[in-house]
């Protein structure tokens, strides 16, 4: 029970930390003091006291991108074990559940997009949708590995088994999904160099030119959202690049806490030393991130 | 006995529904409604019984003599059919419910009787394949079945188009029945008779010559690709309520023939299994990449169906696979995700060419990138289409995404969890079974943005309305039955079960499906993100009321005046996902190239057509039309030559039988 307050507690209130955590390793990098830590909250507390502008040429859609995007990314991070701990919510199957609340947010976010009619918001969907059909491939080559390695259809033992089963045999095909999955969680979260959350010309982005219309409390949700889509996308990852356990829970939790905090420092470090790709060279490294995957596969069953 | 001969009176009353139309005035409204009605009887007739043989009732049969030399009259209902009678009793019905408002005998004086009769015959034939029993009266139903299918899509052939695509569906079908007269001839040398039974010893040879002529004798039928080629025209060239039954259940009756074959057949071999799986992956993939290149809405639904197919036959591929290798658990995963996936696809696919059917008689067009902006004129048709879109997205918590959940566990056991050696087979299925469903939600996005949302880019929806009743009802019924059974999967669970153990005896071993899956659970997590989005919907209110929320323009980097037709179409947001799969689609563009400070007008389209029709079937057509001139002498366009024909053929083939004896 405490565990699993501890689960929600943490879904709950560190994601914004990790954009904090980013966004000041990326100010070390560019020799800035850059802003506090907590900036990320000070930004989501501030949206949400503003009012809300909303498009004419808007439906329900438009508001409806946010709110489902919201609970879908919260519904998944109940799915995953973090640290040591269970899931809250585990079943077997549940690893298709996970990976297709993303396409529900996906399905939500591209829709209320192109709701607003503009060419911009247009231009991010379609990016969108193009680059999930190249990194949902690879997602589910690096689940099967998982599946493989564990014998179980769950996702909480799934991603605790390279902890509990390291060997030298699985450790190659876990290395080659860690970095397909590193590839797939920069896509999908809008980083460098897929995507560059902090420019601001509408013509070269993806996630943020798909919410240029969104304002106020609505705007406040969707970067929640991707804080949260982040943190649980990186624990995913870290459950496979850093499957290490000391198997006591107040050994392992603040384990898990520092490894999150330091998946953010690379992250931001990965930024800071990259450009953002050509757009028309995005699809190469994310059929790069499959081809990693497939192999670890491949070189699992072989 | 008795449930039976309410089968068969339904069948009559949906099959010759459209009669009593055809009586009366070519403008009379009476005649649709009273074939409107006899639909409805046939169809709650015909759910009684299948609701009696659900509940436990003995499945019922019977097999007499009727005066066709070698054939019998033998019908039977076992759950694998009754699974497959739901859709047929369903859907027509809601269809010609929608029909009412949507092709009114009034306004369609010319074809409307035709189309009733038709799309009746089309009912009740497909009924009767389902339960037939017997190799001739099997063969008999189908080409009533196609034929009506033909006259039914074939309604406005006063159009072109329509006669092409007509013409090119009544070409396939029948190549497809040649097939099954193989395969029916091979059953009859193999087993004595004509009667579908089991229990039959096939030697190894004939058992796969039988399962590769079911397959690609139905595959025509089903839409299994290559052998899809009729079916993007007919669909977008027929009425909607025409396409909707086409689409939601003729198309499985091509699924139906392959599993009732395989059930027939006593054993499976590996390279079956792997053989539709491949298929079914191929299908399922390029499908979708070819209805992500289409601008017709129709064609765009049409192609949307190859894929589902093409989803199905990874679960029937995965439960031949599981059944040659004694895997029960594959059998009834694979299986029972293939079937309620039929289910599925009769749901949101009627569902979205209703819809269809409704906004192209709302936009005057089909051309997506001329549409936009209908959501404010029709919302009730906008929200159920959305229904319709995330249920055929495979997304939770709709019904899509609990048939591809049960095919990617059957998938994902298929790499041998743990110890177990598996098949790699199975695990590509599951990749290229991801990437569909992340093209189709890539598709899906696209029409539900370029039709509904934004602002018009043309006049013609700007006097549009919502449909009537008769038009809006058949769509919430069916956007109900895709809530229902998505967010209750368990309810569908003893039927699935029954029909998968008709199939294979074997699959008992596995036990239930919610012993083998937690199905429940769906239901949980379901219910879990209804409540979720509930709170943040809340929370949403609860700090807007404090707020100022006020109505904008859409924000355009500051540009003074944007007009609808600078939106992003269905075609621009696809252009990219066309451009990856251009060995696939071959992609046509014709522009003209600018020159020059001040440029003149200029324009851009983009095309993309069916690959194996206009690249393949009809250059070789043609070419063989020019190489051998000589043939058409045989072809003089007058039906007394061609019965004369016919009658030499049996002469031959008497001549023939006779030496042989």
């Amino acid at each position: 029970m405490i565990a699993t307050i501890l689960h929600v507690l943490v879904l709950l209130l560190l994601p914004p930390l990790l954009l904090g955590v980013i966004a000041k390793t990326k100010a070390w990098f560019a020799g800035r003091v850059g802003a506090p830590f907590l900036q990320p909250y000070y930004d989501l507390a501030k949206l949400m006291r503003r009012g809300l502008v909303l498009s004419t040429t808007t439906t329900w859609v438009f508001r409806a991108g946010p709110i489902v995007t919201l609970a879908a990314t919260l519904l998944a991070g109940l799915l995953i074990p973090m640290g040591g701990g269970d899931a809250p919510i585990a079943f077997a199957g549940d690893l298709i559940l996970f990976a297709y609340l993303f396409g529900l947010a996906r399905f939500f976010t591209t829709s209320a997009a192109l709701d607003t009619g503009s060419a911009f918001e247009g231009m991010g969907s379609a990016r969108e949708v193009t680059f999930a059909c190249l990194s949902e491939p690879a997602l589910f080559f690096a689940l099967l590995v998982l599946a493989k390695i564990s014998g179980s259809l769950t996702l909480t033992a799934m991603l605790q088994a390279p902890a509990n089963t390291l060997s030298a045999g699985i450790a190659a095909p876990l290395v080659l999904i860690g970095i397909g999955l590193f590839i797939v969680l920069l896509a999908e979260t809008c980083r460098i160099p897929v995507d560059d959350p902090t420019t601001h010309l509408e013509l070269t982005m993806i996630h943020e030119a798909m919410v240029l219309d969104h304002s106020g409390p609505l705007f406040s949700m969707i970067l929640y959202a991707s804080a949260v889509k982040l943190l649980v996308l990186g624990t995913v990852l870290l459950h496979v690049i850093a499957p290490f356990r000391f198997g006591q829970a107040w050994l392992d939790g603040p384990l898990y806490l520092a490894e999150i905090l330091g998946l953010a420092v690379v992250i931001g470090i990965v930024e800071s030393v990259m450009a953002r790709l050509q757009m028309r060279r995005v699809p190469y490294l994310l059929v790069g991130a499959l081809l990693f995957c497939g192999f670890g596969f491949i070189l699992l069953i072989r | 006995m008795n449930g039976l001969l309410i089968l068969l009176i339904a069948i009559a009353a949906m099959g010759f529904s459209g009669v009593p139309a055809c009586l009366l005035p070519a403008r009379s409204a009476t005649g649709q409604r009273i074939a409107t009605a006899l639909m409805a009887i046939g169809s709650v007739l015909g759910l009684a019984v299948v609701a009696a043989i659900l509940a436990g009732h003995a499945a019922p049969s019977l097999n007499v003599m009727w005066g066709l030399p070698q054939s019998r009259f033998a019908v039977a209902v076992d759950p694998l059919s009754a699974l497959f009678l739901l859709p047929v009793f369903i859907v027509p019905m809601l269809g010609s419910v929608y029909g009412l408002g949507y092709w009114k005998q009034s306004e369609h004086p010319a074809n409307g009787c035709r189309v009733g009769l038709a799309y009746g015959l089309l009912a009740g034939a497909m009924a009767l394949v389902v339960i037939a029993r017997d190799g001739l009266l099997f063969l008999l139903a189908w080409e009533v079945m196609a034929i009506a299918a033909y006259f039914a899509a074939a309604a406005e052939d006063d159009k072109t188009e329509v006669r092409k695509a007509g013409w090119i569906y009544l070409i396939a079908t029948h190549i497809g029945t040649l097939c099954l007269f193989a395969m029916f001839s091979c059953w009859r040398h193999a087993t004595g008779s004509f009667l579908l039974e089991t229990g039959h010893a096939f030697t190894a040879v004939m058992s796969s010559s039988v399962f590769v002529l079911a397959l690609i004798g139905f595959g025509f039928k089903a839409g299994l690709m290559p052998l899809h080629v009729w079916l993007p025209g007919a669909h977008a060239n027929a009425p909607s309520h025409v396409s909707a039954v086409m689409s939601g259940v003729m198309l499985k009756m091509g699924v139906y023939g392959i599993v009732r074959m395989t059930a027939l057949l006593p054993v499976s071999e590996l390279w079956w299994g792997t053989l539709v799986l491949a298929v079914g992956g191929i299908t399922s993939v390029a499908g979708i990449a070819f209805a992500m290149g289409q601008r017709d809405l129709k064609r765009l639904l049409a192609y949307s169906s190859i894929e589902n197919i093409g989803i199905i036959a990874l679960g029937v591929g995965l439960a031949l696979i599981g059944r040659s290798q004694g895997h029960a658990e594959w059998v009834l995963l694979g299986l029972g995700g293939a079937l309620l996936h039929v289910w599925n696809h009769s749901l949101f696919k009627s569902l979205l060419f209703f819809n269809a059917g409704a906004i192209i008689h709302a936009a005057g067009t089909r051309e997506i990138d001329r549409m936009g902006g209908l959501a404010k004129r029709l919302p009730r048709v906008m929200a159920l289409f959305a229904v319709g879109a995330v249920a055929i997205c495979a997304l939770p918590p709709l019904n899509g995404f609990v048939s591809e959940w049960l095919l990617y566990l059957g998938l994902f056991r298929t790499v041998g969890l743990g110890a177990e050696t598996g098949t790699p087979a199975g695990a590509f299925a599951a990749a290229a079974l991801a990437m569909t469903g992340a093209l189709a939600a890539a598709c899906f996005v696209k029409v539900l943005g370029a039709v509904f949302l934004g602002a018009p880019r043309s006049e013609a929806g700007n006097h549009a309305h919502e449909p009537p009743a008769t038009m809006l009802a058949p769509m919430a019924v069916l956007a109900c039955g895709c809530a229902g059974l998505g967010l209750f999967p368990l309810a569908a669970a003893p039927l699935l079960e029954s029909a998968v153990r008709t199939w294979s005896p074997q699959a008992a071993g596995a036990g239930t499906l919610a012993a083998v899956v937690p199905l429940e659970r769906l239901t949980v997590a379901g219910l879990t993100l209804a409540v979720f989005a509930g709170a943040v919907t809340l929370i949403l209110k609860m700090t807007l009321r404090q707020q100022t929320v006020r109505a904008g323009l859409t924000w355009d980097c500051g540009y003074a005046r944007p007009t609808g037709r600078m939106q992003y179409t269905g075609s621009s947001l696809g252009d990219a996902l066309v451009a990856l799969t251009a060995l696939l689609l071959w992609p046509r563009k014709f522009r003209t190239s600018l020159h020059g400070l001040f440029p003149r007008p200029s324009s851009f389209k983009s095309l993309v057509s069916d690959t194996v029709l206009d690249r393949l079937v009809m250059p070789v057509f043609h070419a063989v039309g020019q190489r051998l001139p000589r043939l058409r002498v045989l072809q003089q366009g007058q039906t007394h030559v061609y019965v004369l024909y016919i009658l030499i053929a049996m002469i031959v083939l008497l001549v023939w039988c006779g030496m042989g004896s």
